[in-house]
């Protein structure tokens, strides 16, 4: 197997999956073209704190891994804090990727801060260095011809 | 791991254990080199020729058009290059499918690089290639058609004969890369009207690293390997005769069990198909439904992504195989999946399982059970699932 015993435990035993209703944040990012959907919930208190963090996604076992292992650093963090929780900060606490999953590592760092821009809106505050979400699932839509 | 349960016989085969005892000689005992002219070779070269003639008998040729090669993409690319350097002064354009394995795929590109021109006929949804655009998309200068026999994801078995039949009357020269095909199923090369044929040992209970190419006689291609004067100057290098004595061997046990072998093999995979349909939901079958390998299923399963799917079922002990992007290591899915139209995250979530001799419908009702919990897993992680279920409920 090419994955790392940690992604292979990410993976087998996705930590935080499902929904959260009424989320004070919801992100979702990456493309069914390419094969990777990911969709970060986010339930912040009224101190800014990520109080509980949950995923779904549609993709690989890096995919998941990374989506898993995201939701995990995130929590317990201030919104400001989680900017902290980039690719490389995921990619290392899973103890690396191949190089052909890298892209997975970046999905997760986008989707968490999708979901950032969401709570951000719908709270009229800034978050310091978060910027629009470019990637949305319908971006791609209709598929174009290659 | 304990459990083996071995699903991707079109991937590879296991060595036969007769295979491996009609080799095991040739490796240790009688390593003569057939090209030499003392006694001690001449076993060495009877063998390489009677296993020439278990293939040429079990294709209905004749024993001089066969060729040992060192396996299928040698033969792909043998048939095809040598095709265009031979007859590039009559034509540069050659007629394939878009459904064809990367040896033949990637070997037209390269061709189109120098020059030639490619036509890449369409299938319709079931995998079969669409006759009346092979027709339409013959010129005055096509010098070949290469069209597959059977698919090696999806399974489809093509109108060879009349691909055949088209070829013949146009006076084109007609390939077939019968790598999945060949052992698996009847082939009479002169019934059908083939000129070149490619097949591979090791689909078929043989040894890897051993293939063959059928040239009817009287076309005229050059050398792919040139060298030494073997296989009638046409592929040199040293013959590789444990191989080659494996390649005959695994074609006459399945020339000699053809019939049962199909008949079980047939029942299982419809019955891994019925079931697997009928009760996992949101999946469809991949490939026609009957006119297809008889060792082939492949399914998509809507929602999920393949590649998980596969690390999940090997958690199992069960091996199968993906047309997801992640398994390719590239961003897009099987271009053979998305040839017959899927969209493309239904071709991400793919899997192909390839049955064998072995498999029993005990090891199916292990793999059909360990399936229809690793999709409901699978979806009830998958926003595509959520959002499919929230729009159904609205």
């Amino acid at each position: 197997m090419m994955y790392s015993e940690k992604v292979m435990d990410h993976f087998s035993n996705p930590r935080n999956v499902g929904e959260i209703e009424n989320a004070s944040g919801v992100g979702t990012v990456g493309n069914a073209k390419c094969g990777d959907i990911m969709r970060i919930y986010l339930d912040v208190d009224e101190n800014q704190v990520i109080r509980d963090c949950k995923f779904k996604t549609f993709g690989c076992g890096a995919a998941v891994a990374t989506s898993s292992m995201a939701t995990e650093m995130v929590i317990g963090k201030t919104v400001q804090e989680a900017m902290q929780v980039t690719n490389k900060a995921v990619m290392e606490a899973l103890d690396g990727l191949p190089p052909v999953k890298v892209h997975c590592s970046l999905l997760a760092e986008e989707a968490i801060h999708a979901a950032l821009w969401d709570y951000a809106e719908k709270n009229h505050i800034v978050i310091e260095g978060l910027k629009k979400p470019k990637n949305d699932i319908h971006e791609d839509d209709p598929v174009e011809e290659e | 791991m304990d459990k083996l349960i071995y699903l991707d016989n079109a991937a590879t085969t296991a060595v036969h254990p007769e295979v491996y005892k009609s080799m095991k000689p040739y490796l240790e005992e009688f390593y003569g080199n057939p090209s030499s002219i003392y006694g001690f070779a001449a076993k060495s070269k009877k063998a390489v020729e009677d296993a020439r003639h278990e293939v040429a008998s079990f294709l209905g040729a004749k024993d001089n058009e066969i060729y040992f090669t060192g396996g299928g993409s040698e033969s792909d690319n043998w048939a095809l290059k040598a095709t265009a350097f031979a007859f590039r002064e009559k034509g540069k354009h050659i007629i394939t499918s878009k459904i064809e394995h990367h040896a033949v795929l990637h070997t037209c590109e390269y061709l189109e690089k120098l020059g030639f021109e490619i036509s890449y006929i369409d299938v319709d949804e079931d995998g079969v290639l669409k006759l009346e655009e092979l027709k339409k998309a013959i010129r005055p200068d096509t010098i070949l058609i290469s069209v597959m026999f059977a698919n090696n994801e999806i399974g489809t078995i093509q109108p060879i004969k009349e691909i055949g039949e088209i070829a013949k009357e146009h006076g084109i020269l007609f390939h077939t890369d019968a790598v999945q095909a060949y052992g698996h199923m009847p082939i009479d090369v002169n019934e059908l009207h083939i000129d070149m044929l490619s097949a591979s040992g090791h689909k078929i209970n043989g040894p890897k690293g051993i293939g063959i190419m059928y040239l009817r006689n009287g076309v005229k291609i050059g050398s792919f390997v040139h060298g030494g004067a073997q296989e009638r100057n046409r592929r040199a290098g040293t013959h590789n005769v444990p191989g080659i004595v494996g390649f005959g061997k695994a074609t006459e046990l399945a020339r000699k069990n053809m019939e049962t072998r199909m008949a079980k093999e047939k029942e299982l995979r419809d019955y891994l198909i019925d079931r697997i349909l009928k009760e996992v939901p949101y999946t469809r079958l991949n490939g026609h439904r009957t006119q297809r390998l008889v060792n082939n299923a492949n399914f998509s399963f809507q929602f999920i992504e393949g590649e998980s799917l596969l690390i999940m079922l090997d958690q199992k002990g069960i091996c199968g195989s993906s047309g997801s992007a992640c398994t390719s290591g590239s961003l897009d899915p099987s271009h053979v999946l998305l040839a017959i139209g899927l969209p493309h995250e239904i071709a991400h979530g793919s899997l192909r399982l390839t049955l064998s001799e072995e498999i029993t419908k005990e090891d199916l009702d292990y793999v059909i059970d360990a399936v229809k919990g690793i999709v409901e897993r699978l979806r009830s992680m998958s926003p595509l699932y959520e959002d499919f279920i929230k729009g159904k409920n609205q």
